[in-house]
């Protein structure tokens, strides 16, 4: 095992050195020069220019600038914010527990409902509910997000008044100082009445759109693994020894066919970052998503590097967990 | 499943079908002449019918099978006629303003009329004519973004499977990375180094998901190398590049053009989230995602503004996903969820 893991994060070694010289080749490829955006339409002096250029190490070779980079992400720096100043990693942290705490109600509703709807489905196959189930299921996984996020705010919040239309929780009414960076738990330990209501409120519909595809996803994997494990052997065995149905399929069945199920959401990490994008755009959502465009726009060239950095390597990191996991539960892996 | 796409031999060879070798042999000599669609070699029914006919008999006869694969392979070849005579079908020109019809309603609601059955946008325009015109756009792109990652995706696969070292270890490794970034960034930062345009969101998309062509190649070619009709074609002196491109190749098209069909509704999906992000088409283009963009200030007073094109992407990509889940039912068996 300890060989396997191993060889396993060595592997992933060069997936890092090749990100890095990915990113940094494309973002020097930016059109658009970063000064110029600082400084506005004016223009400056020759020399003034210069000193800035100095001052960014825009004025030294390439690779020098690459090696250094590399040098500097190893220690942790990932560069300065050309537009705010502060370092991209502080940056980055100060939003990040915004978009995790959405991807995380997003991946427990899609797993909430996704795991007994889809042993429903496999139960009732062919049934009226199997039929509904993957139709609404194919629908989700076909759905465009950033749409369904406009029709739940045109429904939810503009028709029906129950949902804030954008943003984390109410500003006007409620202020704390972040203690986790997640919402919820802030607004709870801040003691003011009606604070964690007013981030749950604001969590809601959110939470459903960027959940909407990995419920559909999970929906149907674990449809899929729970009837080709319906029909093992020793599913037919705990029948037979007069177990009652929901014994069978809740224990025996479903244990193991939830491992496949357990893989599929660990590979959602790459979607669930991918719509965290489009959702924090439509509901002004203040995580690392609408961070990253809102860099694209102000050509903050350190801040576009350093966050598709951060968000690949979290990718490649729950990649890599999941892959370890998934041996450490099935060890025939390991030795195939 | 090793059996069913062993390749068929020409109707003019003898029909022995039975003894493996002859069939070998048969393979080497003919491969210039196999179906991609070839999937049931032994299951020929008559002699004088030609093997590529009952191979498309065959696969249409499992496809019909699947209701919902009707229902959408019939949804997507209405939209697609729709995009391809949009000049005629369409009732006005998608960018001509009417100023004295503004943010008119859909013909069904209180002032509507049929001179613009879907209604008018906040600039006047027909709202009917321009997601006709964006049926165009969007299907364009889903298409030209498939054949270009098939078409590199072949060149490459092939490449590393066959020429394997550092060939192989450079060209995963890429994939490698490009999957570790979350699409959607990836697209955006290929579009923030090219520019916003049409013609640059193909270019992203496909990078997007070009690793799964070069993978679902790669596999499906290094299966196909242990097999023993392609060591018979060595043996038989055949070049490299035959060997690659007109022996192997036909053999791993099942789970391409089923991978190939599902990928056009996730271009479709990729392109139009870039032109909701103002990334994709420009203004006054009809893409549908960039008709969404700026239609969430009419969420009051015209929501059709907003509901109609999202309902024109999702009926799209939810008519291919039930045609591509058809055509993996029916080509390739092994991939079948249930």
């Amino acid at each position: 095992m300890l060989r396997f893991v191993i060889r396993r994060v060595a592997l992933t070694l060069p997936t890092f050195v090749a990100l890095m010289f990915v990113t940094f080749i494309a973002v020097r490829l930016v059109p658009g020069d970063p000064i110029e955006v600082r400084t506005g339409e004016r223009g400056i002096s020759p020399e003034r220019l210069a000193q800035f250029r100095h001052e960014l190490g825009l004025d030294r070779p390439v690779w020098q600038q690459f090696l250094d980079y590399a040098n500097g992400l190893v220690h942790g720096d990932f560069g300065v914010s050309i537009v705010t100043k502060t370092p991209v990693l502080h940056e980055f942290l100060t939003l990040f527990p915004a978009t995790l705490e959405l991807s995380l109600c997003a991946l427990l509703l899609a797993v909430v409902i996704g795991v007994p709807v889809g042993v429903l489905a496999a139960v009732k196959r062919g049934g009226v509910l199997d039929h509904a189930v993957m139709a609404v299921a194919l629908t989700g996984y076909s759905m465009p997000i950033f749409w369904w996020g406009l029709l739940l705010i045109m429904l939810v919040s503009e028709s029906w008044g129950l949902t804030p239309v954008s943003g984390r929780v109410d500003l006007i009414n409620y202020y704390f100082e972040p203690v986790t960076g997640f919402m919820l738990i802030d607004s709870l330990l801040s003691d003011q009445e009606g604070a964690f209501w007013s981030a749950a409120q604001h969590l809601i519909l959110p939470s459903i759109v960027l959940g909407t595809i990995p419920l559909a996803v999970i929906a149907r994997m674990t449809r899929s693994s729970m009837l080709e494990v319906l029909s093992e052997d020793y599913v037919r065995t705990a029948r037979a020894k007069g177990l009652s149905p929901l014994r069978v399929v809740g224990l025996h069945a479903l244990r193991n066919a939830l491992i496949p199920v357990v893989t599929v959401i660990g590979l959602q990490t790459g979607t669930l970052l991918a719509g965290a994008v489009l959702t924090e755009h439509i509901f002004a959502w203040p995580g690392v998503g609408k961070w990253l465009i809102e860099s694209i726009a102000r050509r903050d060239y350190p801040a576009l590097q350093g966050g598709i950095m951060l968000i690949s390597g979290i990718v490649i990191v729950v990649n890599l967990l999941v892959d370890l996991a998934y041996v450490a539960i099935n060890p025939r892996i390991r030795h195939g | 499943m090793v059996d069913a796409r062993t390749p068929a031999p020409l109707p003019a060879h003898t029909p022995s079908l039975a003894d493996e070798r002859v069939n070998t042999d048969d393979t080497v000599d003919a491969s210039g002449m196999i179906l991609p669609l070839e999937a049931d070699a032994g299951a020929s029914p008559v002699e004088s019918v030609p093997a590529e006919r009952s191979a498309l008999a065959s696969f249409w006869a499992a496809f019909r099978e699947n209701r919902g694969a009707v229902a959408g392979l019939a949804v997507v070849v209405a939209i697609a006629l729709l995009a391809v005579f949009a000049p005629l079908v369409a009732p006005h020109v998608p960018t001509e303003q009417f100023r004295a019809h503004v943010q008119q309603p859909p013909v069904w609601a209180a002032g509507g009329s049929w001179a613009f059955p879907l209604g008018t946008d906040a600039l006047g325009r027909d709202l009917l004519s321009r997601l006709i015109y964006g049926a165009r756009i969007s299907l364009g792109i889903g298409i030209s973004v498939m054949l270009v990652s098939v078409a590199v995706g072949i060149v490459l696969g092939l490449a590393a499977a066959f020429l394997r070292g550092l060939v192989d270890t450079v060209v995963m490794r890429v994939m490698d990375v490009i999957t570790a970034i979350p699409s959607l960034v990836l697209a955006i930062l290929v579009v923030a180094v090219l520019g916003p345009s049409l013609l640059n969101t193909i270019v992203a998309v496909t990078v997007v998901y070009l690793p799964r062509y070069v993978r679902i190649v790669r596999a499906a070619a290094l299966s196909e190398l242990s097999k023993e009709y392609v060591v018979a074609a060595q043996v038989a002196g055949v070049g490299r590049l035959r060997l690659m491109f007109v022996t192997v190749l036909p053999n791993c098209l099942a789970p391409l053009i089923v991978q190939a069909a599902l990928g056009v509704s996730d271009a479709i999906l990729e392109a139009a989230a870039l032109g909701f992000l103002g990334l994709g088409a420009q203004p006054p283009t009809p893409e549908w995602g960039a008709m969404l963009a700026d239609s969430r200030e009419f969420i009051r007073a015209a929501p059709w503004i907003v509901t109609l094109p999202g309902l024109a992407i999702l009926i799209t990509v939810v008519a291919i996903n039930l045609m591509g889940d058809g055509l993996r039912d029916a080509l390739d068996p092994k991939l079948r969820r249930s």
